[in-house]
């Protein structure tokens, strides 16, 4: 909402109060303040002059030499170009040093070698269009009436064309519909310096010459659940013609365009009642009579701005008897514009339900300044305030004569909200100490009645419902910033994060703390990302949560995956030349559950790295977390199968039997995808931080340190070199028994002594036992068992 | 022959006390089985049994002193050579170190737990909520109907008519509030979408975090208090909070909250764009409805509700222009925090 700072001064005077003080004061009562703008503030020594004489340039054939008067006794030569000049027309005149818009300067100087002190102006140097400036063009100087301006001769430009204003602009909250306007801004200006706030009745005189509005038209509601209250009045012998100059730039400083009389006082009223108002051209509609009524199914509405509409039966129109001519509140119709020839007008001054105005205007793309308003909710009160202003305005004008008499439908009334006055509970509430008297004070100042401990609120604040409302109103004059912080008193609290939050917080840190660089990627994808990663065009996490309206394809569906995205980022810093990467992102990915239902938000660990790695860099990895996190009985299985992975190099990961997740090269096709080298592997793994959790130790218990000293036995074996170690090494394991402390690999060795397609593996078997020195022939019992078992199950014997 | 075991004594120390001595050849020429002194103990027999043990314990003493002092000797000698050894072992400590590869929590993270921090000092704890959420947590049960205006604040993102992308971490605030009575202090925060095109200062999905207590008495001063003291751990302790008046639906009253410029201490600078003080949270008391909605009766219990966006806090910590930054994951950029 952008005030007029003189138009606020017809219902307030705030004079003494600087524009910043008035935004800073504004803002700390609630009306929040973007910002201010001095009208025409890059015009700077431009004054009105006129015409005395004019003469021909002898050096050149389309320039004259003008002599000016500009009101001060002395006479000013200037050289202009401009054909429209003619002896004793008011023109602007820049005066040297002047400032115009754009940064131009005017300094005194000689065209073709005759001086010119300064430049007649037209309306596009001084910033000004057509619009303010009916009449005027940008190919002449501007020509200012001898009627209005004669008498201004010498003026300061921004006095002479209204311009000494200044404009704030508001930023209204939803609940405030009623600061949408010049009254409702000027009431809080009132409450907010503590000065009176004046609010004239308008004054009709109307024509009185017997004609009655019931004489021309009649007005039925068919929908009194969407059209609250309709009034109506007509205007007749209308002379439809500029608006004066006050008019004009009153809303040129609102930014509302002027147009014509009749439509620059429904504007006005608008923005100075709140009240968007509508004019018909009364001689287009049909029957004489308006009709509030839902839309037909599939009705067809041209609006002003000449637009097809398909409408909806939920829609509400205005309507003669045969056609729309109106979209209540949203914008009038084609057919019944008011044009130059217009005689006889309708002025509709109404009341709809909101959400109403709403649907129809999202539906239909048509977000018009009335509609801003009326989806608020508007008070159904102001409709005749507003409707008698607009007819004062036509008088005051001479735009026509205003009918006697007044159409008012008002099916549906609001109930007078009452809301107990509870000062205690107030303060008890802010934590301050407000007077009673303040509050009563304050809430009268408002527009409230207050009366024995009950307040009355105003039809125009149907934002007050209850004591938070009323407290609100209290504080927010009296001063936020007044409440005097305190601490809370109340009962004691645990605080703090759950063990899984805890666990979350570890990993990452984890993470960090070993060289990886965490990201945060957005959660929605595309759909083709899923195709980049290769994955199978059957597979279940391909069924995404899909967005209704995205911003665009790239963001559309929610990822049950995380992986495209870490490879994106992966090759963007390869693509800057960083040829070691090593990332991770802890981020949610969304599975579908039933339609209907949400996803199922799983927390998942994604790992990258490029650049001096293998398989085992990543492998580092999960055992590092699994080892810090007490994670036992994991297991690693090969996994050749997923067309994302290379399927050599590839294992799905599992801890106490359940998958957690999967590591591995990324498959040189994807891999490509994403613009790596062949020869630069990318490994990536994804983890289940859920399943980590739950598989983590919580419950950690002492065991004692061993009395007893360890006894190691190593064992060779050659086998085939399919035959996965992690077999072997779970086989020893078992087979050894209780005594069995720990087996490792030691060494691996493929070479022409052992023979084609076999390898020899080392390991190293700790044996201990628990309650005295293990002794030989334990120890020996113990191998024995597991070679037997190495022959037994994988057939493999000890190297000699 | 005393004088003579003295006159022994004094040779000894006195080659002993020569700095380029060889005392393995001291020692043998004076303690060896050939050497002087034993040679001297050899002729103990020539003497009186009065003199002997007279003798005896002085021969005793000269060994002891000429032993010490070989073996002091010795010891320095070893330090000496230790000494030029590792000296000859000195490196340029100017060189470059090899540096053991650090990783980074990202600055989001890093902020946002910093923040966690904070709270849970103050006896919070956190709370989450799905980020797909029903239409009914993130608008209707926070006091925003369908068709109420205050929706075109928060463009959404749409999956069906009732589901939605949390367009705020609100709805964690009356998840809570469904299934815990009061006392009621927690913090809920995570990512929320709104449907703004990326730019500089915008981006389809960001951070919230939000701050929610509910009990007997609470007033808005002891969520000035909090606030403050929160401002003062985040942003320093001479760090001073502004209220000014605003309007959220699902609070009354409602504030907008400024900090002190934490750059220039609120004198006006480039970070705060000359105001002296930073927007960086929305506040306000519970309003009545979303309690009554999740069966907390209002007027016996009363609440407040604070909420800021990460991603502004960071940026304003570190100085970061463009948002986009943040989710571009350029490590040059992550090295940085």
């Amino acid at each position: 909402m952008n005030l007029s700072m003189k138009w606020l001064n017809d219902f307030v005077n705030t004079d003494g109060i600087s524009i910043k003080e008035y935004c800073d004061v504004m803002t700390e009562t609630g009306s929040k303040v973007e910002g201010y703008e001095v009208m025409a503030s890059d015009v700077d020594n431009v004054f009105v002059g006129r015409i005395t004489k004019i003469t021909p340039h002898e050096n050149s054939d389309h320039l004259q030499i003008c002599m000016l008067d500009m009101g001060d006794g002395k006479e000013v030569q200037i050289v202009t170009g401009a054909p429209n000049v003619f002896e004793g027309a008011i023109v602007p005149v820049a005066r040297p040093v002047a400032h115009l818009p754009g940064g131009v300067v005017i300094k005194a100087g000689k065209l073709r070698g005759v001086a010119s002190d300064g430049m007649l102006c037209s309306i596009g140097e001084l910033g000004l269009t057509e619009h303010e400036m009916p009449g005027a063009n940008n190919d002449g100087i501007l020509i200012l009436d001898e009627e209005y301006f004669g008498d201004k001769i010498g003026w300061d430009i921004h006095k002479a064309l209204m311009m000494d204003d200044s404009v704030v602009e508001f930023e209204i909250t939803s609940n405030r519909p009623d600061c949408l306007s010049v009254i409702g801004l000027a009431r809080e200006t009132a409450v907010s310096f503590d000065r009176s706030f004046n609010l004239p009745a308008p004054v009709v005189k109307g024509c009185g010459d017997g004609d009655n509005v019931k004489n021309h038209l009649s007005v039925e509601i068919k929908a009194p659940d969407l059209c609250y209250r309709y009034s109506a009045k007509v205007v007749k012998n209308v002379k439809i013609a500029p608006s004066p100059l006050w008019l004009r730039m009153r809303l040129a400083a609102s930014g509302v365009r002027p147009i014509n009389n009749i439509v620059d006082i429904t504007n006005y009223v608008m923005l100075e009642y709140g009240q968007p108002m509508h004019a018909f051209d009364y001689t287009c509609l049909d029957g004489s009579s308006i009709v509030v009524r839902n839309a037909a199914e599939g009705e067809i509405f041209k609006s002003l701005d000449d637009k097809d509409h398909t409408l909806r039966s939920s829609m509400l129109v205005i309507a003669d008897s045969n056609k729309a001519v109106a979209l209540a509140g949203v914008m009038g119709g084609a057919n019944s514009e008011i044009c130059d020839d217009t005689k006889t007008v309708v002025f509709e001054s109404a009341a709809f339900n909101g959400p109403s105005v709403r649907i129809t205007s999202k539906a239909l793309g048509m977000r018009t300044e009335s509609s801003a308003r009326f989806e608020k909710g508007l008070d159904a009160e102001n409709t005749m305030p507003a409707l008698l202003r607009a007819c004062e305005l036509v008088e005051l004008l001479g735009a026509g004569d205003v009918v006697d008499g007044v159409i008012d439908v008002y099916p549906t009334k609001r109930g007078i909200t009452k809301i107990a006055l509870e000062p205690e509970r107030i303060n008890k509430f802010l934590g301050v100490d407000v007077s009673e008297e303040f509050m009563v004070d304050t809430l009268r100042k408002l527009g409230c009645e207050v009366e024995s401990g009950m307040i009355t609120v105003p039809s125009f604040r149907q934002d007050l419902e209850c004591m938070n409302d009323i407290a609100e109103e209290i504080i927010r004059i009296y001063g936020y910033n007044k409440i005097e912080s305190t601490g809370i008193c109340t009962e004691m609290t645990q605080g703090g994060r759950t063990p899984a939050q805890k666990f979350e917080y570890d990993l990452s840190m984890l993470l960090a703390n070993n060289g990886f660089y965490e990201i945060q990627t957005f959660s929605f994808i595309s759909p083709s990302f899923y195709d980049k990663i290769r994955m199978p065009e059957d597979d279940i996490r391909r069924k995404s949560i899909v967005i209704s309206n995205p911003l665009g394809e790239d963001t559309s569906i929610m990822r049950t995956t995380a992986l495209p995205s870490m490879l994106s980022i992966l090759a963007q810093n390869k693509n800057f030349s960083n040829d070691y990467l090593r990332l991770f992102e802890m981020a949610s990915v969304y599975i579908p559950t039933e339609e209907g239902k949400l996803p199922n938000e799983k927390k998942v660990l994604t790992v990258g790295a490029y650049g001096d790695a293998d398989f085992f860099t990543l492998k580092t990895v999960t055992e590092l977390i699994f080892n810090a996190f007490k994670i036992n009985k994991v297991e690693y299985s090969a996994c050749s199968d997923d067309p994302t992975f290379h399927p050599g190099r590839c294992a799905c990961v599992y801890a106490g039997g359940v998958n957690v997740g999967k590591i591995g090269q990324v498959h040189p096709v994807t891999a490509d995808n994403y613009g790596f080298d062949y020869n630069k592997p990318v490994f990536a793994a994804e983890i289940d931080v859920n399943a980590l959790f739950e598989a983590s130790e919580k419950n950690i218990q002492y065991k004692h340190l061993p009395r007893y000293p360890a006894s190691a036995r190593d064992l060779s074996f050659v086998c085939d070199k399919d035959l996965e170690v992690g077999k072997i090494e779970n086989a020893i394991a078992q087979a050894a028994g209780k005594l069995c402390e720990s087996v490792q690999l030691f060494d691996i060795y493929e070479g022409a002594q052992i023979g084609e397609g076999k390898k020899s593996v080392s390991f190293r078997m700790m044996l201990r036992a628990s309650e005295s020195t293990i002794t030989v022939e334990q120890a020996d019992k113990t191998v024995a068992k597991v070679l037997r078992a190495m022959e037994e199950k994988f057939g493999i014997t000890i190297r000699s | 022959m005393k004088e003579k075991l003295l006159e022994i004594k004094a040779k000894a120390l006195s080659l002993l006390s020569d700095d380029n001595c060889d005392v393995e050849d001291i020692r043998i020429k004076y303690l060896g089985k050939k050497g002087e002194l034993t040679a001297v103990l050899r002729g103990m027999g020539q003497l009186t049994p009065e003199e002997r043990p007279v003798i005896g314990q002085l021969a005793n003493e000269v060994r002891a002193d000429i032993e010490k002092a070989i073996t002091e000797k010795k010891a320095n000698a070893e330090k000496a050579m230790l000494e030029k050894k590792l000296r000859s072992e000195k490196i340029d400590v100017t060189m470059p170190a090899s540096a053991l590869k650090a990783g980074r929590l990202h600055p989001l993270t890093k902020v946002q737990r910093e923040l966690e921090d904070i709270f849970i000092g103050l006896g919070f704890s956190i709370a989450e909520g799905p980020e797909v959420e029903y239409d009914y947590y993130n608008f209707q049960a926070l006091n925003i109907p369908e068709n109420h205006p205050a929706r075109d604040t928060q463009d959404t993102f749409y999956i069906t008519n009732n589901i939605l992308l949390r367009s705020q971490t609100s709805p964690v605030q009356v998840r809570t509030m469904e299934v815990q009575k009061p006392p009621i202090r927690i913090i809920s925060p995570g990512r929320v979408y709104r449907s703004d095109a990326v730019d500089a200062t915008h981006s389809p999905l960001f951070h919230q975090l939000e701050g929610l207590v509910v009990d007997k008495g609470v007033t808005m001063g002891d969520l000035k208090g909090i606030l403050e003291l929160f401002a003062q751990r985040m942003f320093g302790e001479n760090t001073k909070i502004r209220f000014r008046p605003h309007h959220f639906p699902f609070t009354e009253p409602s504030a907008e909250v400024d900090v002190s410029c934490f750059a220039c201490g609120g004198k006006g600078c480039r970070v705060c764009k000359g105001e002296g003080w930073i927007e960086i949270l929305g506040a306000g008391m519970v309003h009545p409805n979303v309690l009554r909605g999740c069966d907390i009766d209002p007027d016996v219990y009363s609440g407040f509700a604070f909420g800021m966006g990460i991603e502004r806090i960071v940026m304003t910590k570190y100085n970061i222009d463009d948002m986009r930054l943040l989710y571009e994951n350029d490590t040059r950029f992550l090295s940085q925090f």
